[in-house]
């Protein structure tokens, strides 16, 4: 859920309620505001979330310290995701591996061409302070897989709120430098996409919001088009 | 329902756990505790982390030498069926010795990359009836990088690359490789059949 352009989306329980019960596989929870205003995600919602949901979730948001990551798990949490902490302190990777293991951490990357080379963006979630990392994507993404990240949520923000499709070219070349599961997120519109995205990126999972946000796509119906389309899903 | 003590082996995300059981109706203790460990109804043995480490803090409470000898039902989960076993790679370590058997590591491969980490399917090699309902083909949600061979003792198996243990009944001791409280309604039935069938 990418709560972007603050567009009121319903409740979250009601959220996670309903996408538990249309078979969402997993659920991530951003809090895109946390880290360009240097403050954490607000936790108080994340217990309760945990008491409905019987699917794995992940949290994401300004997750600073070990500390932090230990509370979102103890409230249920499946996983924690850290973007703009990391490149500020790589280091944080690390020891979120050490202290809860690779399975727990997620390193969210956003990333866009610029210049003929794929480049990671910091504090993504506010316009106005969005800046380059000065990191190359790809080296980025080696270098958080060699301090533990146990998955990788790649956001090709060059898509992204198009609904125009993946970043397939960028989201393939990042599969050959990924050897822990990848996820593709930015640009679904179709049904289509998904498809695209599985067959010729080989990710292991397709991540979006605005067009079930929106229902422009029923997960239901999109679950039993891609098997109908020999893509293995969840039944 | 019924009394469940789950082991506080110092994992962070215990609390998917207490939520799905709660939802059973099953009010559980988190706890080291030998003396409510030995007289709980039944028992589930959780596990986040790395094996020496989950080692380490058993033997620190003593349970190494009593779980072992535990009468009622119990149930490792993930990491904590591993521990039922002889020994892991990860370490490597001397795990509980419950079960024959040494937890190996996972190999990354095109198109498999590790740790394994997401829904997958079960093949029910053996009616047990922790599986009570449960068809081959049913999906769970798995994370881990270690697994075990299957064995006499495995009840279902999953295939990553080659078939692994995912489920295991021994006497009283039960395992899931996968994740009950986070594998949607075919978790919540196997976790049902763990407090009424075991």
């Amino acid at each position: 859920m990418r709560f972007r352009d603050h567009r009121v989306v319903g409740d979250i329980l009601d959220l996670a309620r309903r996408y538990r019960d249309e078979g969402a596989d997993e659920l991530v929870f951003y809090d895109i505001t946390a880290s360009p205003q240097g403050r954490s995600v607000d936790r108080s919602w994340i217990a309760r979330v945990g008491a409905v949901l019987d699917i794995p979730f992940c949290v994401a948001g300004g997750i600073r310290s070990v500390a932090e990551a230990e509370a979102i798990l103890g409230a249920g949490a499946e996983k924690v995701s850290v973007n703009s902490p990391a490149l500020e302190r790589p280091g944080l990777i690390d020891e979120l591996a050490a202290r809860f293991g690779s399975q727990c951490v997620v390193v969210g990357i956003d990333s866009r061409p610029e210049g003929g080379q794929w480049r990671v963006y910091q504090y993504t979630g506010d316009p106005d302070r969005t800046r380059e990392s000065a990191r190359l994507t790809l080296d980025w993404l080696r270098e958080v897989q060699s301090r533990g990240a146990g998955e990788i949520v790649l956001n090709c923000m060059n898509v992204d709120g198009v609904r125009e499709g993946y970043d397939i070219e960028q989201l393939a070349a990042a599969r050959g430098a990924c050897s822990v599961p990848l996820i593709a997120s930015g640009g679904a519109g179709s049904m289509e996409h998904f498809a695209e995205v599985f067959r010729l990126a080989q990710v292991d999972g397709a991540l979006a919001a605005s067009v079930f946000h929106t229902a422009a796509i029923a997960i239901p119906e999109l679950k039993a088009w891609l098997r109908q389309q020999g893509i293995e899903v969840r039944s | 329902m019924t009394d469940v003590a789950i082991i506080d082996s110092g994992g962070a995300n215990i609390a998917s756990l207490v939520h799905a059981l709660a939802r059973l109706g099953c009010n559980a203790t988190l706890t080291r505790d030998s003396g409510l460990i030995s007289s709980a109804a039944r028992v589930i043995l959780p596990g986040v982390g790395a094996a020496a480490d989950a080692m380490t803090r058993l033997a620190e409470s003593g349970l190494t030498t009593i779980v072992p000898a535990l009468t009622q039902p119990v149930l490792g989960i993930c990491l904590g069926m591993q521990l039922l076993f002889e020994a892991s790679d990860e370490g490597p370590t001397r795990c509980l010795g419950i079960l024959p058997g040494t937890a190996r590591r996972f190999v990354a491969a095109a198109g498999r990359p590790v740790p394994h980490m997401g829904w997958n399917q079960l093949d029910i090699v053996r009616g047990d009836p922790l599986l009570d309902g449960i068809p081959s083909g049913a999906y769970a949600y798995f994370v881990h990088s270690y697994a075990l061979p299957p064995g006499a003792d495995t009840i279902a198996t999953c295939d990553y690359g080659s078939p692994f243990t995912a489920a295991v009944s021994h006497g009283n001791f039960h395992g899931t490789q996968f994740h009950p409280e986070r594998s949607a309604g075919i978790g919540a039935r196997i976790l049902r059949n763990f407090l009424e069938r075991c």
